[in-house]
């Protein structure tokens, strides 16, 4: 939950290289059912103006003010970050996984879904001589 | 060993560039040559933000790269030098004549350019330039990763858009 206690319901592309993001849309559709507050943005066959252009409309036509990507140097963020330069209220989220997607889908604020995706990376190794 | 791949890619910095060519080719600098980008403080954090620390960026102009063109071929690591599109590095070339393979790496559509492959798109007029390099001795290749095979000039000329 956010850190007023009330759920983030704002809307969030999810943008990134191929079927990145509609893959990663349909597992939360899969694991939560709440996939309705996200939008996938493909990157694929687009030039740099291209991509900053259909974002702006994805913006303007949803009212989404989050947008998370796949790579830091990916294209999607290089675009996220030049329209969030003219729009303060724009929160540009790289690097993104499964786990931040479903913990901002179930309610929470941007920030706690990062953590969130952060402390679920993990090396399981099996111990030798098991 | 140094500069070894030098490429038109009109993301410039990106995915492909970072993750792609840099971890399998250990890639240890890039060269970022654009005119307005180098005058950019701005324009260069944004590019530098999503490079890994290991990585250094340089920002030229067409000026300052052909100036600095020596210096970065001595550097012992690899490098990839960038420009976003054909008319910088011709502009490049003809001031900096050592460099003498080009490959193109990712140019997308735009009205007025032709689907040549699923990466490359062009226009009469860039086509001409690409002939042009490749009739002054500069080895012309289209290549958007390295999994995938160098295509010469004339295969990538010759394509509707589906390679």
């Amino acid at each position: 939950m956010s850190e007023a206690g009330a759920a983030d319901a704002r809307k969030a592309i999810v943008a990134g290289h191929g079927a990145f993001a509609e893959g990663a849309l349909s597992a939360v559709a899969q694991i939560t059912g709440l996939q309705e507050r996200f939008i996938a943005f493909s990157n694929a066959g687009l030039g740099p103006g291209e991509i900053e252009t259909r974002l702006r409309e994805v913006l303007a036509t949803t009212g989404a003010t989050i947008i998370f990507t796949d790579l830091p140097a990916g294209s999607c963020t290089i675009a996220a970050r030049r329209i969030a330069k003219e729009r303060p209220d724009l929160v540009v989220v790289t690097g993104v996984a499964l786990p931040t997607l479903l913990s901002f889908a179930c309610g929470s604020d941007v920030a706690a879904a990062v953590e969130q995706g952060r402390k679920s990376m993990h090396v399981l190794e099996v111990p030798r001589g098991t | 060993m140094a500069l070894d791949l030098v490429r038109i890619d009109d993301r410039l910095i990106h995915g492909q560039v970072v993750v792609g060519w840099g971890q399998p080719c250990e890639i240890g600098f890039l060269v970022l040559v654009d005119d307005a980008v180098a005058e950019s403080e701005w324009e260069q954090e944004l590019y530098r933000m999503g490079v890994p620390p290991e990585m250094d960026v340089f920002f030229d102009s067409v000026e300052s790269a052909a100036r600095r063109i020596g210096a970065y071929r001595e550097d012992r690591r690899v490098g990839m030098l960038l420009t976003g599109d054909i008319e910088t590095m011709e502009r490049l070339i003809k001031a900096a004549p050592s460099i003498r393979a080009v490959t193109v790496g990712g140019i997308h559509h735009k009205p007025g350019r032709v689907a040549r492959l699923r990466y490359v798109f062009l226009t009469p007029a860039e086509e001409a330039k690409l002939r042009g390099l490749m009739a002054a001795g500069v080895v012309v290749t289209a290549q958007d990763v390295p999994a995938s095979a160098p295509l010469s000039l004339e295969d990538l000329l010759a394509g509707d858009g589906t390679g």
